[in-house]
């Protein structure tokens, strides 16, 4: 399978990248690892005229600690974020997730700044990076703004991005004492994309929930944050009662559709399950 | 600008298994299909062609990455490793030697795409559980083995490089 004939030019830096994004207009498509566009575009769902390889930039890709954030370039592969030293120690949850995207293959390739771009309903960093309340920093050819996760994901594959913008970096605030973080997935068995997923950001202080943030992929278009769990579980102490009751709310206010492979009332079923295991890590990594 | 000039095929210069080719390749150049075609190093499979089964994987800069989705034009200035460049002369590379010692292949149409992903995972984890090994696994697609004489391999192998006498 071949992609449609399209042009081909290498980005050398942002800048000008953005150039090329604002001459080609919406003929053109910024490429990072290719591993969700270049799939697309074999099977011709998607054939733009004209390819802008992020991929020749340097210094987008890399993770280092800035004051209170971990920032994580567009242009790093899945595989990095897995294995970092500085993710794993502070957000062990967004390593787990890493590690399971794909296959090794795929990890060695796939971009953060890519799989966030997309906005795939099925991916898992918007679950994770909606859980622990991410800010996605944007360039554009006017200069830079950061959007909160919140308000970033709009639609099935479609952000708040505007056409001329570009993401360079992903924000991740670095948790205090006393929290941990966690995602979980049930994978469909043959594409290795998300059924159901959740995340978890719990912060414990003296032996109660003083934050919580839980966020669900698959049911919906994009990543739901689980408001009626995080509520339950704040101010309570967290037995596995008030876990348990918190996390049968996991799928409160979402309506997911019914697939070839999972009923609507299976996925907010399983949905309740790994909320309930996403909170248990995390509150059990809080303790460490 | 023309549609053929927007088209225009683009130089690129990669390193496949220590030797550098100076190469003109259209944008929509899988590089899969460069391999195979323009170099003529057909071990490289194109099974799914749809980035799920594995068998055209090689290393691009030290990595194990699917072939069938990665353009030509992206390789440009890497360095690329394919299953011919893995034995040195007449002696194979403990993996191709673990797949012959312990039945690792029956039809053998996913084995350089698993050899080479079991290359990248003993590179970076030399003592791997089975667990691990399932796990880098999971991007390759078996339909003869049932995997099962593959994990065997990759453990051979494991051993051999790690100095142990392994057994015949």
């Amino acid at each position: 399978m071949f992609p449609a004939s399209f042009g081909y030019v290498a980005a050398h830096s942002v800048d000008e990248a953005l150039v090329l994004l604002e001459k080609h207009g919406d003929e053109g498509k910024l490429l990072a690892g290719g591993h969700s566009l270049i799939p697309a575009m074999k099977l011709r769902l998607s054939s733009p005229r004209t390819l802008i390889d992020l991929g020749t930039i340097p210094g987008l890709r890399g993770i280092r600690v800035n004051g209170d954030n971990l920032v994580i370039g567009a242009l790093t592969i899945h595989a990095d974020v897995a294995s970092s030293d500085l993710v794993r120690k502070h957000l062990p949850g967004l390593a787990d997730a890493a590690n399971v995207i794909g296959d090794m293959q795929v990890r060695n390739r796939g971009t953060i700044g890519g799989s966030v771009a997309h906005a795939d309903p099925a991916a898992d960093f918007p679950v994770v990076l909606t859980a622990l309340n991410a800010s996605l920093v944007v360039q554009s050819s006017t200069g830079n703004r950061s959007l909160g996760v919140d308000e970033f994901f709009t639609d099935f594959f479609t952000t708040a991005m505007a056409a001329n913008e570009i993401l360079t970096e992903i924000r991740v605030p670095i948790p205090g004492p006393g929290s941990g973080t966690a995602y979980v997935k049930l994978p469909h068995p043959a594409s290795g994309y998300v059924v159901v997923s959740a995340g978890a950001l719990i912060t414990v202080s003296s032996s109660s929930c003083a934050s919580a943030r839980v966020a669900i992929g698959g049911l919906g278009s994009g990543p739901i944050r689980a408001v009626a769990t995080e509520t339950e579980l704040k101010g309570k102490s967290l037995t596995l009662q008030v876990i348990n009751a918190a996390a049968a709310k996991a799928a409160e206010n979402a309506d997911p559709t019914e697939d070839s492979y999972a009923s609507a009332e299976y996925k907010r079923h399983v949905a309740t399950v790994y909320a309930r295991k996403a909170i248990e890590t995390a509150v059990e990594r809080a303790a460490k | 600008m023309t549609a053929e000039d927007e088209y225009a095929a683009v130089p690129i210069r990669v390193t496949v298994n220590g030797v550098s080719h100076d190469a003109v390749v259209e944008p929509r150049t899988l590089l899969v299909y460069f391999l195979r075609e323009q170099l003529g190093l057909t071990g490289t499979h194109v099974g799914c062609d749809t980035s799920q089964c594995g068998a055209c994987t090689v290393h691009l800069n030290g990595r194990a990455v699917k072939s069938c989705t990665i353009l030509a034009v992206q390789a440009d200035g890497a360095e690329i490793k394919t299953i011919e460049g893995l034995a040195n002369g007449d002696i194979f590379h403990p993996v191709q030697e673990g797949f012959r010692e312990k039945h690792g292949l029956q039809c053998g149409y996913c084995t350089p795409g698993i050899v080479m992903t079991a290359v990248h995972l003993l590179e970076t984890n030399p003592h791997p559980t089975d667990e691990e090994i399932k796990h880098a696994l999971e991007g390759n697609l078996c339909r003869c083995t049932g995997y099962v004489n593959i994990i065997e391999s990759i453990k051979w192998a494991a051993a051999k490089m790690g100095g142990e006498n392994v057994s015949r």
